[in-house]
């Protein structure tokens, strides 16, 4: 990796006007299995792959309840992720008991940010190593954002952090025109094909590598939206929406190459 | 008859220092600082307002108080306005302590500004969070043992929804129909309880309003004639300029304690 005089201090400038020791931390969201998010006029929806480190090993959380209404899917440093759900958390249930009211996704979005920015000015701190897609139904309807290590944060329709997450955003690209519409099964759907993209090789040299693709285990999937409160689907739950990707992708001529070695 | 109506004119009436409250009826002295005590908190208010009244009406809210504030019974200021509207959806009525009133008015001036930044749609705050908020900051007022000394009312209108809060110095706080705090809960209230319909107009509840705030006129010796009946509702938020009460003290003359006879008239 790229090594500069200027990256050891989060404070240091480079004379390109770059602050390494920054970068090097949003790095770290991209080492970290993909999180997928969508929204329509009245859901708003996360997909993560969750990775396992063995065999033998439970998979890694990667969707967290913040509140009723509110749900982070975490890409990077998980460690770091919890200690942000604690306080995203926190700062919910303190909404709620000061105003009587649920937590405004955009006001807790800035919050954290705010958050995230002081660790990139203070001496003595390292910036968090996570990315984040948060996704909110309040007064002003569906969210969806990203935060980044670096203290931005973004709106959007749809988006994807994460390894891999370009073919992920490719997908959504594609496909993006039809979510302000779509149905809360339909928004799950694409959700999981976006997913797909990030841990299927299109290749043709795939055939050698073991990849079982998106699967009951390995996926997960929150949604939240107009009279539905947040639901997370997990393993078996997970199944009749992964029933309904196996077939779709292929007859809309997507991944071409999968079906054909099939 | 005896002119003194049960003084002793040889007291003085005046010691040098005001409270409304006769500490010393209760067993108790009144507080003389020294120089090295330790600090103290306020256990009176000192410029009061009296009550503050207010009705929902249908798609909208009335909300009603006088312009007087007191020096205990001194009538000390008489043009002060205690109803404030905090934004488009809430204004909120003071009895108790105006200071304490003016710190809490800027206080919510503020969470309002911040919350309707914080938020990326601009919206206004909702009067039921408002509520909530200063709710919590009475009771914690309350619990550090130094309240602040008022009971305050919030009235609003959002997404055609009325509100009608009241919290006091204790952080007691509930929602009702109608709402009277101070001696207008004792005088006003039964008032309001009769009038009360579901579908008062709003011409209605500013009339019911106008005739309560006369009868506590007539009762409260801290009331006064000047008033301010402000409405928010469908048409938004009314701060009304100042009116006065037509008054009618011509029953008077027969009415028990009025003139501080301490008996009745005799009969003739």
């Amino acid at each position: 990796m790229f090594r500069s005089d200027y990256d050891s201090d989060i404070s240091i400038w480079s004379p390109q006007g770059r602050i390494h020791q920054i970068e090097y931390a949003m790095e770290a969201v991209k080492q970290g299995s993909a999180s997928v998010g969508l929204k329509s006029k009245t859901h708003a929806v996360v997909a993560a792959v969750k990775r396992a480190s063995s065999e033998l090993g439970s998979n890694q959380q990667k969707v967290f309840r913040i509140d009723d209404h509110l749900a982070i899917s975490m890409s990077g440093l998980t460690a770091d992720g919890r200690v942000l759900t604690k306080y995203l958390r926190n700062e919910c249930l303190n909404h709620k008991f000061v105003y009587e009211q649920p937590m405004p996704v955009s006001k807790l979005v800035v919050q954290l940010a705010d958050k995230s920015q002081v660790h990139t000015q203070q001496s003595g701190r390292r910036p968090y190593g996570v990315g984040l897609l948060v996704i909110g139904y309040d007064e002003n309807g569906p969210h969806l954002y990203e935060t980044s290590p670096s203290g931005n944060y973004y709106d959007y329709k749809a988006q994807a952090i994460g390894n891999r997450f370009q073919s992920a955003r490719t997908y959504l690209e594609k496909t993006y025109e039809t979510f302000d519409d779509a149905t809360p099964e339909e928004l799950i759907r694409h959700s999981l094909l976006a997913l797909r993209e990030t841990v299927q090789t299109s290749s043709s040299s795939s055939s050698s590598t073991p990849n079982e693709g998106i699967t009951s285990k390995n996926a997960v999937v929150a949604i939240v939206g107009r009279d539905q409160k947040l639901t997370i689907y997990e393993n078996e739950e997970l199944i009749p929406f992964l029933a309904g990707i196996e077939t779709s992708g292929a007859a809309a001529g997507e991944n071409t190459a999968t079906s054909m070695e099939e | 008859m005896d002119s003194s109506y049960g003084l002793d004119l040889n007291k003085p009436l005046y010691d040098g220092r005001y409270s409304w409250f006769d500490h010393s009826k209760f067993g108790g002295t009144v507080y003389e600082p020294k120089p090295n005590d330790p600090s103290t908190r306020t256990t009176d208010p000192i410029v009061t307002g009296t009550s503050v009244l207010a009705v929902k009406y249908k798609g909208g809210v009335a909300i009603a108080a006088d312009t007087l504030l007191s020096y205990g019974s001194l009538a000390r200021f008489r043009d002060i306005r205690r109803i404030h509207k905090l934004n488009e959806h809430t204004i909120i009525g003071s009895s108790g302590e105006y200071s304490d009133f003016q710190y809490i008015t800027r206080m919510l001036d503020d969470v309002v500004t911040d919350n309707h930044i914080a938020d990326n749609n601009l919206q206004p705050m909702d009067p039921k969070s408002i509520f909530s908020y200063l709710s919590r900051v009475m009771y914690q007022r309350r619990n550090k043992q130094d309240p602040l000394y008022n009971n305050i009312v919030v009235a609003g209108y959002r997404n055609g929804e009325s509100f009608l809060g009241s919290v006091d110095l204790l952080g007691t706080h509930y929602q009702d129909d109608h709402i009277a705090t101070g001696f207008g809960d004792h005088i006003a209230r039964p008032l309001l309880r009769n009038a009360y319909k579901p579908d008062l107009t709003k011409e209605e509840a500013v009339k019911l309003l106008e005739k309560c705030l006369t009868v506590l006129f007539y009762r409260d010796a801290r009331a006064y004639y000047r008033v301010q009946i402000c409405t928010i509702g469908e048409d938004g938020v009314n701060i009304a300029e100042p009116q006065v009460l037509q008054t009618d003290w011509s029953v008077g003359n027969v009415t028990y304690g009025y003139d501080g006879r301490r008996t009745a008239l005799p009969q003739a």
